[in-house]
């Protein structure tokens, strides 16, 4: 018998195969979406010692059943809640925190460390409007925070990196930097400015 | 002048479609990168709403999720307000402990402290059904949440 060579492999349809393929991946798979604010929870506790704290101290937010905003007792709009949030914490009214660059108001808090934000919300606020303000407060921390790292970043040998790109940064595996020294810097920052954020139970 | 004349009865090529199975591939192998599997198949309206302050989860430590949002479309026989859901079934407030428990006893032993609950809650959700998953949250001392949203302006939620 001659010898004849192979004929070839039809691969008309190879593009059907492959379009199944990814059809079948198009509708069992989701793009992940693993970002959002992350908040702690305050654990249940006995103790009912009840901690004096001066009402300067403490800037109230109360989100009412119609999503109408409430601070300190005066109806706000939502897009100036985080600059009286930067004001209210930055105010530095005892004169201990130097690195504050506040109005001094003797009646708003006295430093950082004491300012607490109270965020109280009803059983029929909706979730958006709640979220839209978690985040203004937190960004108002960041605000701060921000301009804290940029201050003392550049004396650690970290120039040109705000609070948040720190913290993205330390968790990066990529990061090419002393990620020892950072975690200081980063720890050092959440010092000054804690996040005292309190959510009252309803 | 024929030179420029058409051919009478010549027909166009057909286009060759050799490169067809190449571009095909090339987008199963996209999708198969950036997506995952689907963990739970909702069967309730989940619009996350945007916040621009986020922080990605740490992939390293475990997540579950809960959700909450309105039935969709062919579950209206759980009503009309937002509910819960754990894994893939509809749930009642009381479910959030029991269902913690189980996450817990799914994880290795030191990493049960790193669990991390995400909330998916829709838009539209109201903020007493999420007060109540928060307070049973905090009786099984499972305190570090994330409000799972979307990346953007959050101003723009209202």
């Amino acid at each position: 018998m001659a010898k004849r060579a192979a004929p070839e492999v039809n691969a008309g349809s190879m593009a059907d195969i492959a379009f199944l393929l990814l059809i079948f991946f198009l509708v069992t798979t989701t793009i992940p979406k693993d970002q959002g604010l992350n908040r702690k929870l305050p654990p249940i506790e006995e103790n009912d010692e009840d901690v004096i704290i001066k009402q300067k101290n403490i800037f109230t937010v109360l989100l009412n059943g119609k999503d109408q905003l409430l601070v300190e007792d005066e109806l706000m709009d939502v897009k100036d809640l985080r600059q009286n949030a930067v004001n209210f914490l930055d105010n530095n009214g005892d004169g201990s925190c130097d690195y504050c660059q506040g109005a001094q108001d003797p009646a708003s808090s006295d430093n950082p460390d004491k300012a607490i934000i109270s965020l109280k919300n009803e059983r029929e606020t909706s979730y958006k409007a709640y979220i839209t303000v978690q985040n203004e407060l937190v960004a108002a921390y960041n605000e701060l925070r921000n301009r804290r790292a940029l201050e003392i970043g550049p004396a650690q040998g970290f120039r040109d990196m705000n609070f948040v790109e720190m913290q993205k940064n330390y968790k990066d595996a990529r990061f090419n930097g002393n990620k020892t020294k950072l975690k200081e810097v980063i720890d050092q920052i959440k010092v000054e400015i804690p996040q005292k954020l309190s959510e009252v139970q309803n | 002048m024929s030179k420029f004349k058409k051919d009478g009865g010549k027909e166009i090529p057909p286009v060759n479609t050799a490169a067809l199975p190449d571009i095909v591939f090339m987008l199963l192998f996209f999708f198969m990168v950036v997506t995952v599997m689907r963990e739970d198949s909702l069967i309730i309206e989940n619009q996350l709403p945007n916040a621009d302050q986020v922080e990605k989860l740490d992939k390293k430590n475990p997540v579950s999720y809960i959700y909450i949002g309105k039935p969709s479309k062919g579950y209206e026989k759980y009503g009309t307000e937002a509910i819960i859901q754990l894994n893939d079934r509809p749930a009642d407030v009381r479910d959030v402990t029991a269902f913690v428990n189980a996450e817990r006893a799914a994880l290795r032993e030191e990493l049960i402290p790193f669990l991390t609950i995400g909330m998916k809650v829709d838009k539209e959700a109201t903020m007493g059904i999420v007060g109540d998953v928060k307070q049973e949250l905090r009786k099984v001392n499972a305190l570090k949440i994330n409000y799972t949203t979307g990346n953007g302006v959050a101003l723009d939620n209202l």
